[in-house]
């Protein structure tokens, strides 16, 4: 968002002056009131209140039943030094090292050719889009069919090229690349979409111009396409980067964190440790844990957007 | 020749964009003993809806998509009207802490789910809401990203339009019902979708606060089935067909405007 879309320091307005009798200041107060609180009663009561309790459950051991033990930083302490954590976090950034590049380079490749395409963009960008708008636990579902080791439509058609499927979702050195393959699958309309619409956004005549100056087709991608999509990609990395640390439905739908916990990512780990091994308040730490991840590597990337991002 | 080179991958991507909800369709009508021949049988003997029989046999299906049909569409409204709400006050109402308080609005913005799953469901336990609709709709009734997104739209109608009608006499309410609201209309669609779409895919929440199959959604109601029938693909399948269509369809309405709100949210 630029500084110009957010609204100026408004001046005394004759709607907003707050002056006069006492009545009517109590009244406008009764107005904004009105108009605030539909809204800061749900968040104060189902998104400030649960935030500071699991704060305060992570401070404590709990589970769930018996009353609550202070443990200070015990549970974070536990946390960094614990193999499990380190899996999980390790599971996460295996799926984002395989689903990122897989969605992006698919997205993107998509987004060309559909960029070119005159007839028939349209309908091929609502086929797209299609796995969008189903949700996760539809398409964790379908994939696990297809993904079948045993009668599965995938290992068939691998079979007709002569090699055998592997295990797949049961086997654990498959069970995360059949996760991702199949959030990729989702959510490659999405990225799709938002850069063709980048792409789209680039004035044809500068293409053009360049071309003229006796430009190459891949000196045109590189100096012009490149930079002016530069804002659109960046919305997709960092979209893609926040949901793909948050993974969890087509995770617990698909393998449920197996097998032998290969595809257990951290937010599974959080739904074990509450409600598999009653330990609430070292998912509450985890979850914070993660929280702080995510925000870190979400400001580093607007810091470090200066140096590629190109607002024109 | 280029554009063929072109147009193959397009066409072949296509291909496997829809196969999958193909598939889903024909093995919902496979008998049980067909489900695992080797080919894939396309056109199974026998096929037939009875693992649709079997699947509303075992589930109350028909209220578990009635429930997130409801559910989403209740959820959507409120959030309209509560972000609205707060956005008009945090664009036009001037009052000290505004900015402050924005501040508050907008870090919660950033507080994943998985954070407020565990003290949430304690905080249902505790006034005995667990397993009803009340606490699967409760935490989604304001969003600060509605909030967000449309004070942006709000802060881009020229200050005219409702000052004027402030001086002709309308109070704030009016305005912001007749005069605002109107105006702001293609944001408030694209925020409906976002809102509809979310409710709709919700999983982790319902499935840590509802227990009993009459109060499921969608999501969670398929997980559960999948559990009960790990290996009858079929009556799986038929349940995701039943669970896909009430969203197809509204898809197949909305589809350029879905579209469209995605493409803009990526546009700076």
């Amino acid at each position: 968002m630029t500084a110009t879309r957010t609204a100026p320091k408004a001046p005394p307005r004759p709607a907003a002056r707050a002056v006069g009798p006492r009545r009517s200041r109590l009244r406008y107060a009764g107005t904004v009131a009105l108009f605030l609180l539909p809204s800061a009663i749900p968040l104060t009561l189902f998104t400030l209140v649960p935030m500071a309790g699991s704060l305060w459950t992570s401070l404590h051991e709990w589970n769930l039943i018996t009353p609550m033990r202070w443990a200070g930083l015990d549970n974070y302490a536990e946390l960094l030094g614990d193999e499990r954590t380190l899996a999980a976090f390790g599971h996460t950034l295996y799926f984002l090292a395989g689903y990122l590049p897989l969605v992006y380079a698919g997205g993107f490749g998509l987004a060309l050719l559909l960029n070119r395409a005159r007839r028939g963009r349209n309908v091929l960008r609502a086929v797209y889009f299609l796995p969008v708008v189903t949700s996760w636990v539809v398409v964790a579902l379908m994939w696990k069919w297809l993904l079948n080791p045993a009668g599965g439509v995938v290992n068939w058609l691998i079979g007709l090229v002569g090699l055998e499927g592997p295990g797949w979702w049961t086997d654990p050195n498959w069970a995360m690349p059949s996760v991702i393959l199949a959030s990729a699958w989702k959510d490659l309309g999405f990225v799709m979409v938002i850069l063709l619409a980048g792409l789209q956004a680039i004035p044809r005549e500068y293409h053009e111009a360049a071309r003229v100056d006796g430009a190459t087709a891949l000196q045109s991608f590189r100096h012009i396409t490149l930079p002016l999509l530069s804002p659109s990609t960046f919305f997709v990395i960092v979209i893609s980067l926040i949901n793909g640390f948050q993974v969890f439905d087509q995770v617990h739908v698909m393998t449920g964190g197996g097998p032998a916990g290969a595809t257990t990512v951290v937010v599974e780990q959080i739904y074990d440790l509450t409600f598999r091994y009653g330990r609430a308040g070292a998912a509450s730490a985890l979850s914070w844990l993660l929280f702080v991840i995510i925000l870190i590597v979400t400001l580093v990337q607007i810091r470090a957007q200066r140096r590629w991002v190109n607002y024109a | 020749m280029r554009k063929v080179l072109r147009t193959i991958p397009v066409l072949l991507g296509a291909l496997v964009m829809l196969f999958p909800f193909a598939w889903t369709v024909v093995t919902s009508l496979t008998p049980d003993g067909a489900l695992l021949s080797s080919p894939p049988d396309f056109t199974p003997d026998g096929a037939g809806l009875d693992a649709y029989r079997r699947l509303l046999e075992t589930m109350p299906f028909w209220r578990i998509v009635f429930n997130s049909l409801w559910l989403g569409v209740a959820s959507t409204a409120l959030q309209l009207i509560t972000s609205s709400m707060a956005a008009y006050a945090f664009a036009r109402l001037p009052f000290p802490g505004r900015g402050a308080l924005f501040a508050v609005y907008l870090a919660t913005l950033m507080v994943p789910m998985q954070v407020l799953v565990v003290p949430l469901f304690l905080e249902m336990r505790a006034f005995n809401l667990v397993d009803t609709y009340f606490a699967v709709l409760a935490p989604t009734v304001a969003s600060a990203f509605g909030v967000f997104l449309l004070r942006q739209a709000i802060a881009q109608v020229p200050r005219e339009f409702d000052e004027a009608a402030v001086l002709d006499g309308a109070g704030h309410l009016r305005v912001f019902a007749f005069v605002v609201l109107p105006l702001i209309r293609p944001a408030l669609a694209t925020f409906a979708i976002f809102g509809f779409l979310a409710s709709w895919n919700s999983y982790l929440w319902p499935l840590v606060i509802i227990r009993s199959p009459e109060f499921m959604t969608i999501p969670l109601g398929l997980a559960t089935l999948h559990g009960q029938f790990t290996t009858e693909w079929n009556v799986v399948m038929a349940g995701s067909v039943v669970s896909v269509v009430p969203i197809l369809v509204l898809y197949l309405f909305a589809q350029k405007h879905v579209i469209a709100s995605v493409a803009q949210s990526g546009l700076k």
